[in-house]
């Protein structure tokens, strides 16, 4: 596999792996845009990465940064920082990772589908979405050109378990953040605290044009549910859309509007295309061939 | 009666003993298990439960029993009064032991195969898939005959725990990166075990399929 050629897809921060993968002392490879890369816990709170060639040798040194229950570093120079999400500095959060999990399949497809209501009910079928209510409510996309993120606000669903700490139905409302092309994440209201909300976030690592590991760190208010449940709710929600992703053609992205038509649901899906095409993204997008 | 299941959503295993507790209308109370990431199967306490650090597990009424198959023909032996899920008449019994064998031993590979391409296994995958491809070929082959035979389970007219303890690994191949395209009368046979009421989908099965 080749390393990228896409500076837009170099210069951004990208998680890699979760900080309790490893032991202190030890080490572990994974690729990143077709580079392979090595990671070492020097100590505890002590990580380095590096650039590993053909050969097995290691060669440039990585930045590293340890951050919401991920190990980020970039092969480019960021013109961006680290999204700032303060909720996983409140004390009362259940803040855990969901380990990584691989998917075949452009990085952006994953991206859009976690954007995606409409596919509640047929996908999540009685947890995230209930069959005889399927409509996804007009809501408002938004680019916030000052931190260059997009956001989807004012959604809601209907939806039957929204978290593991529900314990009915509810009108769920959500805010979406692309904050760069590799992560998104979600606000959606507590089933008990409207004043509240369970952040998800879904980090991205791509390792080729259509093969990735997804990243989940979570920001949760839930007193009860034990964390292996949590963890394994989310993971559930999580493999229901892998199969899906997986089964998407062509795995590519396109962002020609005339390739796949959206419809008034797809707003996000819109906004965040057009932001890729703005951006000039080459890796992981669909190029119409020539007639 | 309670029964008690050490359970993991994703586990193909666990979704074995967790589709013939619903086939049987057995109620049962599911404990967690952090599976991934957090290998709690590994730990001390867990090897506590199980030495072979290994889910499912199931316990009722004071056995505690390991192995998805063996918990099989434990709750087929003792709940289902009909005796359906496992005939014992010698032409059905001997074949069924012999799928649920299979079930546990060569279509293995196709969960290996999904262990490297979901969770990230560090195994072979090459070997993993060429293996899970041998399996599925007997299968086919097998439910081939079947078909001609006019049957649609793996044995008897009733499905059993054989099908049961085939059906996970098989409806999951996708995920871990293979298709079923050459085997058209497993693709039938899985169709007619999801059209089974009180089946349940679990995560990573195409309906559509």
């Amino acid at each position: 596999m080749a390393v990228t050629t896409d500076r837009a897809a170099l210069n951004e921060w990208v998680a890699c792996g979760w900080p309790e993968k490893i032991a202190p002392g030890g080490g572990y490879r994974t690729v990143l845009l077709g580079q392979e890369i090595e990671v070492h816990r020097i100590a505890a709170n002590s990580f380095e990465a590096f650039e590993r060639n053909d050969r097995g040798e290691l060669g440039r040194k990585l930045p590293v940064q340890i951050k919401y229950c991920c190990i980020f570093t970039t092969l480019g120079e960021p013109t961006r920082p680290l999204p700032k999400i303060p909720e996983f500095e409140e004390p009362d959060r259940r803040i855990t990772a969901c380990g990584s999990v691989g998917v075949h399949t452009s990085p952006f497809r994953i991206i859009e589908n976690f954007l995606d209501m409409a596919h509640f009910s047929f996908v999540h079928t009685d947890i995230l979405g209930a069959p005889e209510r399927t409509e996804v409510l007009a809501y408002k996309t938004e680019h916030r050109k000052d931190v260059d993120e997009i956001w989807a606000v004012d959604c809601q669903f209907y939806q039957p378990a929204a978290s593991k700490a529900s314990k009915g139905g509810q009108m769920t409302h959500y805010a979406y953040r692309v904050m760069s092309p590799f992560s998104v994440m979600l606000y959606k209201n507590v089933f008990d605290d409207p004043a509240r909300n369970d952040a998800i976030c879904l980090f991205v690592q791509p390792v080729g044009e259509t093969e990735c590991l997804a990243h989940m760190p979570l920001a949760l208010i839930d007193r009860e549910s034990a964390l292996t449940s949590i963890v394994d709710f989310q993971q559930t929600i999580f493999a229901q859309d892998r199969v899906i992703l997986e089964n998407q053609r062509p795995a590519l992205l396109p962002l020609d509007p005339t390739i796949e038509l959206p419809t008034r649901a797809d707003a996000s899906s819109i906004a965040f295309r057009r932001w890729l095409k703005a951006k000039n993204f080459q890796f992981g997008v669909y190029e119409k061939k020539a007639a | 009666m309670a029964l008690k299941l050490y359970d993991y959503s994703l586990s193909g295993s666990c979704y074995k003993v967790r589709l013939l507790l619903d086939f049987l209308d057995l109620e049962y109370e599911r404990q967690p298990v952090g599976f991934y990431p957090e290998r709690e199967h590994r730990t001390e306490t867990f090897r506590a439960i199980n030495p072979l650090a290994q889910i499912p597990v199931l316990e009722d009424d004071g056995i505690r029993l390991r192995d998805a198959q063996a918990i099989l023909c434990h709750l087929a032996n003792k709940y289902d009064k009909s005796g359906l899920w496992l005939p014992r008449q010698p032409d059905l019994f001997g074949p069924i032991m012999m799928w649920v064998m299979f079930a546990s031993g060569e279509l293995m590979a196709a969960s290996a195969a999904r262990l490297h391409d979901l969770l990230g296994y560090d195994l072979d995958i090459k070997t993993a898939r060429r293996n899970a491809h041998f399996a599925f070929r007997i299968l086919d082959d097998h439910l081939t005959r079947r078909e001609i035979e006019g049957g649609t389970w793996i044995a008897g007219d009733h499905p059993t725990i054989a099908d049961v303890a085939c059906f996970p690994y098989t409806a999951l191949s996708n995920d871990g990166g293979i298709g079923l395209e050459d085997y058209p009368a497993l693709r039938n046979w899985l169709r007619s075990f999801m059209r089974l009421p009180k089946f349940d989908a679990m995560s990573g099965i195409s309906e559509f399929a």
